[in-house]
């Protein structure tokens, strides 16, 4: 930061405190294109860069490897294989040992990494990379889950069960029951800034990555282990990534080692920036799901009991897909209560590329079962969804029918979605728009217009339970200015300004006095994945512990210097009450400072009142939860499938806002985000197991023309936060990708109305033009079927 | 005639320096040349491959009436193609005071960057957008969005951000718009009319002089890669690291970029872009404007051809079945002389046409529908807009006294080439013009295509949509009031 008008000392408010909105921190520089992104910074003098050679089978054992094209292609330096790994050739987040940094005996997917070719140019060794000789003898191929067995086939770890009374029993006991399947796609990141490691090998055994990852500590982890060396002498750092929506969780461990191995071996800089199409055969995606499910219910919409069987394209290794599908689970009930439930994952093995974190982490598959099971129950039935939707909410906050206990034993405690969906309900016009849409359809050949209003109910915290920890290192300096840093990762979410505002309201200074700094490991160590939504929620608690720290020592410290009792000394805007006098914050600083006051704390939080028994499938994971619903309208081609969103209203909840010009983006970002993932954005793997969809020529995520035509979007500013959160806020950044799902229900309406609503249309996602056309085609059929 | 004079480096325009660079090799891209040798890194690679817009520039080049500036993916366009024009990266914007470029303050006002990856290149699309047209429509800025992927924002704050660019500042005030004359008369300037050869044997580029040079060059070196959009050719290079030398860059030429309207056709030159040709076909051919809008991002349509989209004989190229569906006619030409034929003939077999060494496709010349014939093509995509064709259609029929008096039916993305149904003609021709004529011609549609199954559509799906754009096309030609098409904005 550059030097600074000087504070304003008689504000009323500090410029850029908490509840107000801030532009991002870095906007200007996103603008202007100064923002510096890893493949932007300056290279050192005799910096090499990396390609990888990828697997061009999906499973087989590798015979032959013959290199030697690859070596004496023009500008090679060196080939690494995973023999060529100091430490582990292993980078499995769980410690399974099941995932090599490159590949050697056998190969398990299409795209995975054998080598890794060094070069003087980038372009070098893209080049040579493609020139490697591999003799493979296959091995029997698994790509899709739909045809395997989740109590037989092979699973990449333990599934989870969750269980609350007799789920068999209620089905059987129940007047009426639907058994079926629903289908939902995976999701790649698409990240603009693809993955990318840049390793600077330093003295001893130490290196310096700076690595585009949302877990510092864990690519500082990985590199140590694979190089063999304690984790002192790694350091991880990153200013920011350019999007990572949990493609960077675990998926840049690999560069980050490959480019730290041959920087070490070399004793020179080594980058590694994988083009898109080996970045999207080479990294995980969000997991596809096939959904079993087996409802009882009564004539009234009332579910009385569901048994799930949720069964996930795991990819060849465990990676996070253990917790992707626990949490899948612990959102099969969304925001309803489920009076008797059974719920099984499987997450099976399958020759594809090891599936991974994405925003929502299994959580909105999860959702996808149970809302597909309303839509049945409201088929079943003819009541309109969302009466059946209210029906089965659990209790609201604060009424005790003994409706609000989770399939994983925690209670439902700040239960706020009754309220949310009626204030969405009136805003949107729910009841007027549904019935001018029958009246639409019944006069319209061609398009058919569809509504669908869903609710979303999401659990804040990892539920690993000790990843919920974070720490933050405060400085403040002589002339009053104080430099921030903290374990969380600036993705394009706002982390950094949301907790600098934290800072800014805790010293009551202006935000442009808190520097924020880039995340590194060598300033707050062992930290957690930015994931799972708590970036705000622990980062900011952290950081205010530190703040909170170095305030008491100034307070004491200005108590005993003036002569006051600490009471009457009040931090005002950019000034300090001392009694009857106000100084200028800097002064109490630089008091401080002759005084021989610490002015630097590391801060610590961890969020208190959860636990969880995964062997017993019970305890209170989550700290809280998030609310939301989104009502959306869509047209379809009947003739085409082809489809547009007409108008979406989305009212979401995230607490008492830090930041709401930042959340709002958040929202609008995710909606549109999980808008992709349940349309246009398709999966397709070709006969030999290769991912066919790894650029944007094929893989298609929303452009703005995608976007709602009427798109108002609004926080439920009443909503505070009953636990104490960080300024009572609530975390934001996956909760609303589920909202996503509004367009789905409204499509299928649409395609429903061709069987005059009298059949569920089961529409499987990605509904993409194609399924929605021959959804209608079914439909017809079907109706045909009906009446003959 | 006798061979113009060569010169052995390329002179263009970076931002506010003029730069002349003998070290340029053929297959070099602008955005590597950017990125790692001028090390002006606010332009990002996020695909190389012209879909995502991060790498998005201003090239400012003479056309004919004059300088005009069009966004352009860097990623995918070769340096040597710059030739004469003005490259304008996000580094060099500015606004009145020196400050923040009104583009760039709105994004930041209005919250248009998360992560800011994209960003660089919404802005440049934004700026083009502004000069071109200050208070834009969303349909204007949606339409000149196209070829921007943000995966952030979900592009509501950033479209809120275009709309708020008039409010501050003028665009008689914008840096560009003031140094016009000037750097008209740089560019200008650099014009030798000379023939630009850089390397040597195979590894070499070639810019020629003019339009009777190319034909001179291509008839000596028939085995040489004529380049005018590059948003194929860009793509052998960055994905499948082919060699595509020795190159010749046709895109300055703007003799090839001649469109001439007649009363009864348009003749189209081969290196005519789409975004250059849209207004005349939208204004006489409206069904033809709305397909273009359709075709990559506004970087893509600002750079690709529809020569060039015809040459390359894809079976997925957007502009054949309607070409062919109006009976468009191709002039190929060789050294100086020339041969036209019926551009459906073109397209003798995947990867295969009628092209003889050293020919190259000169015009595409296109009869006006007939009054009173129904014209239409529809395009069948996963994601509407800047999407490859799963299926597309193109319709021309003309009906007398209720029956179809003729009828010119193609199709892309159903066969290897681009190709007339003609048993689906045969089975309406002649007949009433009703919906149960189309029912019974249906089957044909077995006789005139076997799709395949790829990653855009499964054969079935493919055969359905086409089958049921026929039941479209009759129902739009009855004058139905009901809705015939999902649309984001109401026809003009």
């Amino acid at each position: 930061m550059n030097k600074h008008a000087a504070p304003d000392l008689s504000a009323a408010r500090i410029s850029g405190g908490v509840a107000t909105d801030q532009r991002h921190d870095s906007a200007h520089k996103h603008v202007t294109g100064s923002a510096v992104y890893i493949d932007d910074m300056p290279e050192p003098a005799g910096t090499l860069h990396a390609s990888l050679g990828l697997s061009t089978v999906a499973h087989a054992t590798i015979v032959s490897l013959d290199l030697s094209a690859v070596r004496t292609a023009p500008g090679v330096v060196a080939v690494l294989t995973g023999d060529d790994m100091p430490g582990e050739n292993d980078i499995s987040p769980t410690g399974l040992h099941d995932e090599p940094v490159l590949a050697t005996s056998k190969v398990q997917f299409h795209g995975q990494p054998i080598f890794a070719v060094i070069a003087h140019t980038r372009d070098q060794a893209r080049r040579a990379s493609r020139l490697g000789k591999i003799e493979y003898a296959p091995l029997p191929v698994v790509i899709d889950v739909g045809d395997l067995d989740p109590a037989s086939d092979k699973l990449v770890t333990k599934p989870l069960t969750l269980k609350r009374g007799d789920a068999a029993a209620a089905i059987a006991a129940a007047p009426r029951r639907i058994r079926a399947r629903a289908r939902v796609g995976g999701q790649d990141h698409f990240y603009l800034e693809g993955q990318i490691a840049l390793a600077i090998p330093g003295e001893d055994h130490d290196v310096t990555v700076y690595s585009s990852t949302q877990h510092p500590s864990e690519v500082q982890h990985m590199v140590a282990h694979v190089l063999g060396v304690p984790s002192h002498a790694v350091t991880i750092e990153v200013r920011r990534m350019g999007g990572g929506f949990g493609g960077k969780e675990t998926q840049a461990n690999q560069f980050a080692a490959i480019a730290a191995v041959a920087a070490k071996r070399l004793r020179r800089p080594v980058k590694l920036r994988p083009d898109r199409d080996d970045d999207m055969s080479a990294t995980g995606k969000r997991h596809d799901f096939v959904i079993d499910y087996d409802v009882g219910f009564d004539d009234e919409g009332n579910i009385l009991g569901v048994d799930f069987v949720y069964a996930a394209r795991c990819g060849f290794s465990a990676d996070l897909s253990g917790a992707v599908t626990d949490r899948a689970l612990f959102h099969c009930d969304n925001t309803y209560f489920l009076p008797a439930v059974k719920a099984v994952s499987a997450p099976l093995y399958t020759n594809t590329v090891s599936n991974t974190a994405f925003r929502g982490f299994g959580g909105p598959q999860g959702v996808v079962g149970i809302e597909r099971v309303i839509d049945e129950v409201a088929f079943a039935t003819g009541l309109d969804p969302l009466d059946v939707r209210r029906k089965n909410f659990y209790d609201r906050m604060g009424e005790e029918k003994g409706r609000d206990v989770t399939p994983y034993h925690q209670k439902v405690e700040d239960n706020i979605i009754h309220r949310i969906v009626a204030e969405l309900e009136e805003s949107a016009n729910y009841r007027r728009r549904r019935r001018e849409i029958r009246a639409f359809n019944a006069n319209s050949e061609v398009i058919k217009r569809g509504l669908a209003l869903t609710p979303v109910k999401f659990g804040i915290s990892f539920t690993a339970t000790h990843f919920n920890q974070a720490g933050a290192l405060v400085h403040v300096y002589t002339d009053g200015s104080v430099h921030l840093n903290h374990g969380g990762t600036e993705m394009g979410q706002g982390l950094y300004v949301k907790v600098a505002q934290v800072v800014a309201e805790e010293f009551q200074i202006d935000l442009d006095q808190v520097k924020i700094t880039a995340t590194t490991t060598g300033k707050v160590p062992n930290t957690s994945a930015t994931a799972a939504s708590s970036g705000s929620d622990l980062n900011g608690m952290a950081a205010q512990d530190a703040a909170r720290q170095i305030k008491d020592r100034l307070i004491a410290f200005a108590s005993q210097a003036h002569g006051v009792p600490a009471d009457q000394i009040l931090f005002l805007p950019n000034r300090v009450r001392i009694g009857n006098q106000e100084i200028p914050f800097s002064e109490l600083i630089r008091q401080a400072y002759m005084g021989r006051v610490q002015l630097s704390a590391a801060g610590f939080y961890k969020t208190p009142n959860i636990h969880w028994d995964r062997d017993k499938g019970q305890g209170r994971p989550f700290y809280y939860f998030s609310y939301g619903a989104a009502c959306a309208e869509v047209s379809i081609d009947t003739l085409t499938g082809e489809y547009m969103i007409e108008r979406v209203d989305i009212l979401h909840d995230t607490g008492r806002s830090l930041n709401r010009a930042i959340d709002i983006g958040q929202v609008e970002g995710a909606f549109v985000q999980g808008t992709g993932w349940l349309t246009t954005e398709e999966l397709v793997w070709g006969a030999k197991g290769e991912l066919r969809t790894h650029a944007p020529s094929t893989y298609k995520i929303p452009l703005a023309s995608d976007r709602p035509k009427i798109f108002n979007v609004a926080l439920a500013d009443w909503s505070v936060n009953r636990e104490k959160t960080v300024h009572r806020s609530k975390a934001v950044g996956e909760p609303p990708f589920v909202l996503g799902m509004s367009v789905l229900h409204a499509l299928s309406d649409a395609v429903a109305s061709v069987a005059d609503y009298r059949i569920c249309p089961r529409l499987d996602a990605p509904a993409t033009p194609e399924r929605v056309l021959m959804a209608v085609e079914r439909m017809k059929r079907e109706a045909a079927g009906l009446t003959s | 005639m006798a061979a113009p004079q060569i010169r052995s480096h390329i002179r263009f325009l970076l931002n506010g320096e003029e730069i002349a660079l003998s070290d340029v090799r053929p297959d070099e891209t602008l955005l590597d040349y950017l990125r790692l040798r001028q090390r002006l890194v606010g332009t990002k690679e996020g695909c190389a491959e012209g879909d995502c817009g991060a790498c998005t520039v201003l090239v400012g080049r003479l056309a004919a009436d004059g300088l005009v500036y069009e966004t352009v993916n860097s990623c995918i366009r070769f340096l040597g193609s710059v030739e004469g024009c003005h490259v304008v990266t996000v580094e060099h914007l500015r606004g009145e005071g020196g400050g923040l470029h009104p583009v760039q303050q709105a994004l930041v006002d209005l919250h248009g960057s998360q992560c800011g990856f994209c960003t660089p290149g919404f802005v440049m699309s934004l700026y083009a957008l502004w000069m071109r047209n200050p208070r834009p429509d969303d349909r204007a800025i949606e339409k000149a969005l196209q070829g921007n992927l943000c995966r952030c924002t979900g592009y509501e704050p950033i479209v809120k951000a275009a709309r708020a660019v008039a409010a501050n500042g003028r665009l008689e005030a914008d840096f560009l718009v003031r140094e016009r004359a000037a750097v008209t008369e740089r560019l200008k300037a650099m014009r030798d009319g000379r023939r630009v050869e850089i390397g040597s044997g195979k590894d070499r580029l070639v810019i020629p002089a003019d339009l009777d040079d190319l034909g001179r060059v291509y008839e000596a070196e028939s085995g040489a890669r004529i380049v005018a959009g590059s948003t194929d050719v860009g793509l052998w290079v960055t994905k499948f690291m082919r060699d595509i030398t020795p190159v010749v860059f046709v895109g300055g030429l703007n003799e090839l970029r001649r469109i001439a309207v007649h009363s009864d056709r348009i003749g189209i030159g081969a290196g005519v872009s789409y975004s250059e040709a849209f207004a005349t076909l939208a204004a006489r051919i409206p069904a033809l404007g709305a397909l273009i809008d359709r075709i990559g991002g506004e970087q893509v349509r600002n750079m690709g051809t529809i020569g060039g989209n015809i040459a390359n004989g894809s079976p997925i190229g957007d502009t054949p079945p309607p070409l062919i569906a109006l009976g468009a006619t191709l002039t190929l030409r060789k050294g100086r002389g020339r041969r036209t034929i019926p551009l459906e003939d073109f397209f003798v077999a995947y990867g295969k046409q009628d092209r003889a060494p050293g020919e190259f496709v000169e015009t595409v010349e296109v009869p006006l529908p007939a009054a009173g014939a129904h014209f239409a093509a529809y395009k069948i995509t996963k994601r509407r807009d800047e999407d490859i064709t799963a299926t597309l259609g193109a319709f021309h029929v003309v009906v007398k006294d209720g029956r179809v008096a003729s009828a010119r039916i193609a199709y892309g993305g159903m066969a290897a080439t681009p190709k007339r149904a003609r048993a689906v003609e045969a089975a309406i021709e002649g007949r009433l013009w009703t919906m149960d004529t189309v029912e019974e011609a249906l089957p044909a549609y077995e006789t005139d295509f076997q799709p395949i199954s790829d990653m855009r559509a499964s054969a079935e799906y493919r055969m359905l949509a086409a089958k049921n754009l026929l039941k479209r096309f009759y129902l739009e030609t009855t004058g139905t009031k009901a809705p015939i098409q999902v649309r984001r904005y109401e026809e003009a």
